[in-house]
């Protein structure tokens, strides 16, 4: 680890610190109410999806619109499990709990991922997108006919284990593991297959193999999102996890950038805030989300960072220090 | 010792034969040219030799083992690289990165080391970076490791993709066309390169040029198709002479 690097470290340490007080503090104070906890914890969630997502969209670069189905496998299998778990009466902490039962939504997801992806991952572009698409409302229709989970009235009786101290790590965990993924020599190899499947190929990149792990990783982190969900919402119906929500998760990540994680955090945190900001003229709402929809496409059709990442440090530099330096790729988290 | 045999192999698109019953034969050091006319059927030779087409008949040998119906990954790892006609690299990465990815089979370590940085990945990462910096640097190109590859020059475009194809530590390497669109100072110094790779790394070179200059030049030995077939095989002085040669380049 070279001296830049460490700098990076130490900065984005402190500045995932300072924010974490500046929440903690918020909430402490009675500042932030609970209707605000909440929808930080659901820009969390979403974060955790949106970053995910990239892992296939970004990454890979392929359309895969069927996220919204991995993360209710995630949500339904972690909640079915944590509920037998406190029927069977063994008592755990209750983050022991949650990390058990995001292990099996994100396991179980992940399955599903490598079952679906193997066969789908032939399809490239529009016909992969469609066919995702169908796989996510085949997992819908699923989990609206069986009875053991509720069906279609729902899942009930879920405990809530999620707060924000909690959900707050967790994501930055999880951010700091995709980051990583991405750095690592397979996530390379996913990245040159984005670039040029045949050259990739021949450069003795076992193609399939790759989209395969980058398709079940992206529901395995799905997967984990979803059981964030369902212990933080504490009521799942099948219904939420419909079309329009895998489309609002593809938004997210095309707006902030295919490819760029930190593109993702922004664009997540921006699109579930502002929805939230619009609800007092409730019936402007989906003109004003639809019309800066409109508006980035044309200014910035490559997303807020394009594939570039935010970097903390490269940002301090221009800034205060007012260096020249190149806007350097990596290590940053904000 | 060959290196690479290839016996008889035919394929066949429809109705259409692309390449019928073709032999070729390197030997381990051998700098060998396939050339022939627009449509011979050269870079098609080429994709079955490197798993992109499997032959409706025949064999191919790579180092004492039948690599028909192999995938093309598999067909790098038992030692063939190939470049491209038309320059194929990862446009948005840097010169290195492209590199590394070649080295890809080279580097240790699983997905959770990766993702939880274990020291394991530190020392790979480590290595990978020295090694494909030193293969870069062959290529005096060591200060454009970390450009993007979109924004090398077109010379550059074109060493850069051989040396990502050298990165897989091949034993024999494929050119297709590696002088299309240069000046002919900038083949001259190719000439010299594939001289120079060939004494570096001991591999046997096999390629297509339409470049007479540097085919006569730099192959010891050269195969002419047309239609799929081969219509003559021999040292550079013997082509330029054979009569099938002139014929089926300048028409009777």
């Amino acid at each position: 680890m070279d001296k830049n690097k460490r700098r990076a470290y130490m900065i984005n340490t402190i500045a995932i610190i300072t924010l974490y007080l500046a929440f903690f503090i918020l909430i402490q104070t009675k500042t932030m109410n609970k209707y605000f906890i909440g929808i930080a914890i659901l820009t969390c969630i979403m974060i955790i999806m949106a970053m995910s997502l990239n892992i296939v969209a970004g990454f890979l670069g392929e359309m895969a619109l069927g996220h919204a189905g991995f993360m209710a496998i995630g949500a339904y299998s972690s909640a079915s499990f944590s509920i037998a778990l406190f029927n069977s009466g063994i008592i755990l902490p209750d983050l022991v709990v949650l990390i058990l039962a995001m292990i099996v939504g994100g396991t179980m997801a992940g399955i599903f991922g490598i079952l679906i992806g193997t066969p789908t991952l032939r399809l490239r572009g529009d016909y992969l997108g469609i066919v995702t698409i169908g796989f996510s409302e085949i997992i819908r229709i699923f989990f609206i006919n069986f009875q053991p989970t509720g069906g279609a009235a729902g899942l009930k009786g879920i405990t809530r284990l999620v707060n924000f101290n909690n959900v707050y790590w967790i994501t930055i965990v999880i951010a700091i593991l995709i980051f990583t993924f991405g750095r690592s020599k397979q996530g390379r190899a996913i990245i040159s297959i984005r670039e040029d499947e045949i050259a990739s190929e021949s450069a003795g990149v076992p193609t399939t193999r790759y989209k395969v792990l980058a398709f079940s990783l992206a529901a395995f982190f799905a997967g984990l999102g979803g059981a964030l969900y369902a212990h933080y919402i504490a009521f799942l119906e099948p219904s939420k996890f419909n079309f329009m929500f895998s489309i609002e998760m593809f938004v997210i990540v095309v707006l902030g950038g295919l490819g760029s994680l930190t593109g993702s955090i922004i664009s997540a945190i921006v699109l579930t805030i502002l929805p939230e900001m619009l609800r007092g003229f409730a019936q402007y709402r989906l003109l004003v989300y639809s019309l800066v929809l409109i508006i980035m496409m044309i200014f910035r059709p490559q997303g807020i960072f394009g594939r570039t990442e935010f970097s903390l440090t490269g940002a301090i530099d221009i800034l205060i220090l007012r260096k020249n330096t190149k806007k350097s790729v990596g290590g940053g988290k904000s | 010792m060959s290196v690479l045999s290839v016996k008889n192999i035919t394929i066949q698109f429809g109705g259409l034969t692309a390449v019928d019953k073709f032999n070729l034969n390197l030997e381990s050091h051998e700098l060998v040219g396939l050339i022939g006319p627009n449509g011979a059927g050269k870079t098609t030779i080429f994709n079955m030799l490197t798993g992109v087409y499997v032959p409706t008949s025949g064999d191919i040998i790579l180092n004492g083992e039948s690599i028909i119906k192999k995938s093309t990954h598999d067909i790098v790892k038992l030692g063939a690289a190939r470049t491209f006609q038309n320059i194929r690299l990862f446009k948005d990465l840097t010169a290195i990165e492209n590199v590394k990815i070649a080295y890809h089979n080279f580097i240790d370590y699983n997905l959770i080391q990766g993702m939880f940085r274990t020291k394991k990945f530190w020392t790979e990462e480590k290595k990978a970076q020295d090694e494909c910096l030193k293969l870069l640097e062959i290529f005096n190109m060591g200060g454009y490791a970390n450009t993007l590859a979109k924004n090398l020059p077109y010379g550059q475009q074109r060493r850069l993709e051989i040396a990502r194809a050298l990165a897989s530590e091949p034993k024999v390497l494929m050119l297709d066309e590696p002088a299309a669109g240069m000046n002919p100072n900038e083949t001259a110094e190719l000439m010299e390169t594939i001289h120079f790779i060939r004494e570096k790394f001991d591999i046997t070179i096999l390629l297509i040029e339409h470049d007479m200059k540097l085919v006569m030049g730099i192959c010891e030995r050269i195969v002419v198709v047309d239609y799929g077939k081969t219509i003559a095989e021999g040292t550079p002085d013997e082509i330029k002479n054979n009569p099938e040669v002139i014929r089926a380049y300048l028409g009777d």
